[in-house]
């Protein structure tokens, strides 16, 4: 393989790069934590009726001069299409002024309403279903450590599972940092990342542990991470090129309420293309080269 | 050149396209869809006063739990249960085409009392460690009862006592049953008799199951609801998917050409098959099982594309195509078993530990990555096969390489 650029030698600026990520997210998250939205927190529910039959994009719409326009809007009442006059609008919790002016631009924009209630609506994700959702990602990591130490070996395991809790952590620590909004959607998004990141990871394990069988003294492990990366290297691209194409799509394109999904979905992604191939496999690397060195020191000093 | 290896390709394919085509829609339609995504019913129920219970925040709140328990019972995906004000507690459950039933369940005191011939009550709902709907040998409907140790030591008390005599069995102050008492029984256990259906038995154990509720609840209104994502997002969303999905055709004829065109055909047939799973199992589809599928989906390109980059690298190293095609196949296997397992194990833990969209997420990843090992590499070889040993196209660069 000709001379490509050595990913594995300048391992340490990945380290530090991955470092400057991370940091600021953690601190971050440890100072002001995150933005809940109304599925943790709870807020307001407005059930309104209308003169006349409205769709949801129209009270969206309007809703979106207050910076209201994740909120969950549905139509209400027996026999809907697109249109009905009864909706449920559910928001974080409004002051009896940020009401009024709601209310106001509601009837100039969409219509006549009568306010069938208003009030305080409690949280719908549990504290409980958080927690629980932690734990099986936890125990799902364990269990691919168990895995991976069987199918390649204890070291590889544990830096595939450092590169996924990486991607995890970057994406938490960009929502935090933005204090972008959190929904109920956002725990289905760090599944997927917690999936993807993995299956990416194993591929670039997997040509290491091929080239492994047929490794010669002369090449040091450094250079032979190095090749293996390079190798799948174009698959590295073209897969993450085409998932990003879907999840670009799905963030442009998409809903307002699909946006948290779509946009952790999309950090995520390249976090995980970029740890795959920075992180992972440099600290086996490191791991490796320390095991070995302290082999051979343990082996002089018997000598 | 042999023709009959390229027209049972083109057989192939075709019939994928045409049954796609014809069955993808409805089939997708008639899939049972969450809240999330379709709507369902939204209920308002509320605490009230009676004599024997006031309603106090901490009622309220065991309220809500017992309630949650109910509902996951039923086996309805991904419900909204949620407080509003002190005193009422919405419950959103999924397109439930008969709800009367379940909401009837969801609001019931659920009391259980064992009773004496004097009407005196000796044991409780609370007494019971656990309720399950049976069908014995002579073929009744039974929910059979397993007590607490205390309630068993009650059990056999009560017992003791009324040989002879009968003993009423109340859910909510109506009678279930009264059998007559033949011999005391010790072991912690009876049965519920003169159920009419497995169905109204199940209901009960549920009910018993998830526990009584503290305060009497009212239903104050139901009523139909829309998707909670908004039906401009889903719009907008369904939109966006149609999107990706095309741009990632797009992409594999670009950058495979031939081999990239089968595993469209590959793909279109995985979600095809994904779809019949679904359907076949009663699935309920929401957003995180979206997720999944979207995981899933991509995993099948990133198989597809794994296997076309090593056959890419062995013809160049000077293999002939075929033999190429064979060990990019070959070699990337052990790459594709490894990530897929790997990933199925997470969705398998995810799965047993996970509660609603965690589960949710689950199945569809779980199915998801099956049918995915199975489309891009047994699907896509098959056809590759046939299409490479009618020996029409020859030169490499139409597959890709």
């Amino acid at each position: 393989m000709t001379a490509k650029f050595d990913i594995i030698k300048r391992r340490y600026w990945w380290f530090v790069f991955s470092a400057f990520l991370i940091i600021p997210g953690l601190i971050s998250i440890a100072v002001q934590g995150f933005n809940l939205g109304i599925d943790f927190t709870g807020g307001t529910l407005l059930d309104l009726q209308f003169d006349r039959p409205v769709s949801v994009y129209e009270v969206r719409e309007a809703l979106k001069e207050h910076q209201l326009e994740n909120s969950t809007i549905q139509l209400a009442g027996t026999g809907q299409g697109d249109k009905a006059q009864n909706v449920f609008i559910r928001t974080k919790i409004l002051t009896e002024e940020e009401r009024k002016a709601v209310a106001n631009d509601l009837n100039t924009k969409v219509g006549q309403f009568e306010v069938l209630r208003i009030e305080k609506v409690g949280a719908v994700i549990g504290s409980e279903l958080t927690r629980q959702a932690a734990i099986a990602v936890l125990i799902s990591c364990l269990v691919m450590i168990g895995y991976i130490s069987w199918r390649f070996e204890f070291k590889f395991a544990v830096s595939g599972i450092a590169a996924l809790l990486h991607d995890v952590i970057v994406v938490l620590g960009v929502f935090s940092l933005l204090q972008k909004e959190i929904d109920a959607t956002f725990v289905a998004a760090i599944l997927t990342i917690v999936g993807y990141s993995i299956n990416d990871t194993i591929v670039i394990f997997d040509r290491i542990r091929e080239n492994l069988k047929t490794h010669r003294r002369s090449e040091s492990f450094a250079d032979m991470v190095n090749r293996s990366i390079w190798q799948v290297m174009t698959r590295s691209i073209y897969t993450v090129l085409t998932v990003l194409m879907a999840v670009v799509a799905l963030y442009l394109f998409g809903g307002e309420t699909t946006k948290t999904f779509s946009f952790a979905l999309l950090i995520g992604i390249l976090s995980g293309c970029y740890s795959s191939i920075f992180n992972a496999s440099p600290i086996w690397v490191t791991w490796k080269e320390i095991a070995d060195r302290k082999r051979l020191q343990a082996r002089a000093k018997g000598a | 050149m042999r023709w009959g290896n390229f027209t049972s390709f083109l057989v192939v394919v075709l019939a994928i396209i045409i049954v796609s085509g014809i069955y993808m829609y409805p089939l997708a339609l008639s899939i049972k869809q969450g809240l999330d995504l379709q709507g369902g019913t939204h209920v308002v129920l509320e605490a009230v006063d009676t004599p024997d219970a006031k309603v106090d925040e901490d009622a309220v709140q065991r309220v809500v739990k017992i309630i949650e328990r109910r509902v996951n019972e039923l086996g309805l995906t991904e419900p909204i249960i949620q407080r509003q004000g002190e005193r009422r507690i919405i419950v959103e459950l999924p397109g439930v085409k008969d709800p009367e039933k379940a909401i009837e369940m969801i609001g019931k005191t659920a009391l259980l009392e064992f009773q004496d011939e004097s009407g005196n009550t000796v044991l409780t709902g609370k007494d019971l460690k656990d309720a399950k709907a049976q069908i014995d040998q002579s073929n009744r409907n039974l929910v059979s009862l397993e007590f607490s140790q205390e309630g068993a030591e009650k059990f056999a008390d009560l017992t003791r006592k009324n040989v002879g005599k009968h003993i009423a069995i109340l859910l909510d102050k109506q009678m279930l049953t009264n059998p007559v008492v033949e011999e005391p029984i010790s072991g912690g256990k009876a049965v519920i008799t003169g159920n009419r259906s497995i169905e109204e038995a199940q209901r009960i154990a549920i009910l018993l199951r998830s526990g009584s509720l503290p305060v009497k609840m009212e239903i104050l209104e139901t009523r139909t609801v829309g998707p909670t994502l908004g039906q401009d997002s889903k719009d907008k969303s369904e939109f966006a998917f149609a999107v990706s999905i095309i741009a990632i055709v797009v992409f594999m004829l670009l950058f495979y050409r031939l081999s990239g065109f089968v595993a469209n055909v590959a793909l279109l047939m995985y979600i095809l098959l994904l779809l019949v799973i679904m359907k076949m199992l009663n699935a309920t589809l929401t957003l995180p099982g979206i997720a999944g599928i979207i995981l899933s989906m991509g995993m099948a390109v990133d198989t597809s594309v794994l296997i076309f980059e090593r056959f890419k690298e062995e013809y160049r190293g000077g293999k002939t195509l075929r033999a190429a095609m064979d060990a990019g196949f070959h070699r990337a296997f052990a790459t594709i078993i490894d990530s897929h397992v790997t990933t199925l194990i997470a969705a398998a833990v995810l799965f047993v530990l996970g509660t609603g969209p965690v589960k949710g997420f689950a199945v569809t990843l779980g199915i998801g990555i099956l049918l995915s090992l199975f489309t891009a590499i047994t699907a896509t070889r098959f056809m590759l096969k046939m299409l490479m040993n009618a020996n029409i196209f020859k030169n490499g660069k139409i597959f890709g390489a």
